[in-house]
């Protein structure tokens, strides 16, 4: 009990002293997971729309699938896409392994579904009629498209925000993928399992509390727009 | 479908390169320089230490990937990195031998030592040799955590349980499957033995209710070793970086360097590149590195 209050004292007064080396930490980060989310939000909630909205065999198919992959395991992604861009794999020409790039890709996967999935059922709770009246009033379906996803922005934005906290938090992709090099690869996540392994548990706590802080900003900005939103309506 | 993945991927290569990641993806014959090593090298603070002076010498920048040394060389293999420095004597000879790299320089040492509590419940204290102590921890079946990652520790414990002519199994021999740190903890947390090297042993000493029980078998010498990965295997590898990273390892400031790391007055590891790797290979390790000063 004492090691725990000491590495938390320890961990605030880092924090506050505004460590560089901990701050590094949190923009590759936060540079890194950013990304990635800016990548798959677009081509995702298309995804999620076309699964809503539109009619063809094998629809259902395609939405258990996503469902699925929401529970595959971090590292069993990792694997697969180390396996691919090692230069012993069919992408290995790119040497993209133990870089940035090969984070945020692993990211993006990560990410992918999980837009998807909450995406789809954010835009199925919409009124089909939205949808109608506006093509029906003749705008067209890119205009339609805004109208719905205007809608039910908050459900929209419920994907997004825990996509991001999805892929802030990983550490089983980023290990592999990134290979967790100094003031480059090495993110949260894979700081604090450094960290914890070295018996460095302040630093590992201050991580933790860094992200803790992000996922209630987070939290409270999703409630506060949503709660805004039922007022105006 | 593999084209179009390929051109996506290129475009966001293209778009971090371009953008808001800057520093990305080196294209070979550029300062970066992508290191596999073990996790002592990296965790006891040497690199961190000696690195800033090569790449202040030099201009190339290092990226560390701390693994075990199994791990590390299969990265070498693969030719997913650069350079190797790992402390797997046999390994690092089968990696040479089946063309993956040039040449193995030796670097430096230090030992491998065993830690238990206090207590010592297995009496290896006073042990003659190794292999000894370990048999009587078999014998009292003492809790052993292994690293059981395949790194150059790992391979090591199993060589040293091979001289003792014993096959470790049972509830009392626990496999880990972590790093050199990770294990201290464990050992620490469960009052049991395991073999450790002294270079993260002394970075984390302050922290470990545990005790150096034995020490000072030559069997417990711990070799390090650089490798540059074969440029004929990979020509896009940044060979002349490896080499450059090598030949500043192995000159007279680079080894002043690791013997000028030290830890509470310690040197963690003792520098012993004498630019004739067969006749270090061929040298009889001395016995306990004089490792306290």
């Amino acid at each position: 009990m004492a090691g725990l209050l000491e590495a938390t004292t320890e961990a605030l007064a880092l924090l506050v002293s505004g460590d560089e080396a901990l701050w590094e930490i949190v923009r590759i980060s936060f540079e890194v997971s950013l990304l990635a989310l800016l990548i798959a939000v677009p081509p995702a909630l298309l995804l999620a729309f076309v699964l809503a909205y539109g009619q063809f065999t094998g629809r259902r198919l395609v939405i258990a699938l996503f469902s699925t992959l929401l529970s595959v395991p971090t590292v069993v992604i990792g694997l697969t896409l180390y396996l691919l861009l090692s230069r012993q794999g069919p992408l290995g020409e790119f040497r993209l392994l133990f870089t940035q790039t090969a984070m945020v890709l692993g990211q993006i996967v990560l990410a992918f579904p999980m837009l998807v999935a909450i995406g789809h059922s954010a835009l199925q709770a919409a009124d089909r009629r939205a949808w109608e009246t506006a093509r029906t009033l003749g705008a067209s379906p890119l205009r339609a498209l805004l109208t719905v996803t205007y809608e039910v922005r908050f459900g929209l934005l419920a994907a997004v925000l825990a996509s991001f906290g999805r892929i802030i938090s990983e550490v089983g992709a980023s290990m592999m993928l990134g290979g967790n090099i100094l003031h480059y690869t090495r993110n949260i996540p894979t700081a604090i399992a450094l960290e914890t392994s070295k018996g460095e548990f302040a630093q590992g706590i201050a991580l933790g509390i860094v992200l803790l802080v992000l996922a209630f900003t987070l939290n409270i900005l999703l409630h506060h727009f949503q709660g805004k939103g039922y007022i105006g309506s | 479908m593999k084209p179009l993945l390929a051109t996506a991927l290129l475009g966001l290569t293209l778009l971090s390169s371009s953008g808001l990641l800057a520093k990305e993806t080196a294209p070979p014959a550029t300062p970066t320089l992508k290191m596999a090593t073990t996790t002592s090298t990296e965790n006891s603070g040497l690199l961190q230490d000696i690195l800033p002076k090569f790449e202040a010498d030099t201009g190339y920048k290092v990226q560390v990937i701390a693994v075990g040394s199994g791990k590390a060389l299969k990265m070498g293999e693969d030719g997913d990195v650069d350079v190797v420095l790992s402390h797997a004597p046999a390994a690092e000879k089968e990696f040479i031998a089946k063309g993956f790299g040039d040449k193995r320089y030796p670097v430096m040492y230090n030992d491998f030592i065993l830690l238990g509590s206090a207590a010592d419940p297995a009496s290896i204290k006073g042990s003659t040799n190794a292999p000894e102590a370990l048999g009587k921890i078999a014998s009292k079946a003492a809790t052993f955590i292994s690293r059981g990652d395949d790194s150059g520790t790992h391979k090591k414990e199993l060589k040293l349980w091979e001289s003792a002519q014993l096959k470790p199994a049972g509830a009392w021999y626990r496999e880990a499957g972590d790093g050199m740190e990770k294990v201290i903890q464990m050992a620490g947390e469960l009052d049991a033995y395991t073999l450790a090297d002294r270079g993260t042993w002394l970075s984390v000493a302050g922290k470990s209710p545990l005790k150096i029980l034995y020490e000072g078998d030559k069997e417990l010498f711990n070799p390090y070793g650089i490798m540059a990965v074969s440029q004929t295997r990979y020509p896009d590898i940044n060979h002349a970086g490896a080499q450059a990273l090598i030949d500043w390892i192995t000159s007279p400031t680079g080894q002043q360097a690791i013997g000028d790391f030290k830890i509470n007055g310690t040197m963690l590891f003792t520098p012993d590149a004498d630019k004739s790797p067969a006749a270090a290979e061929e040298k009889t390790p001395e016995p306990a590195p004089t490792t306290a000063q």
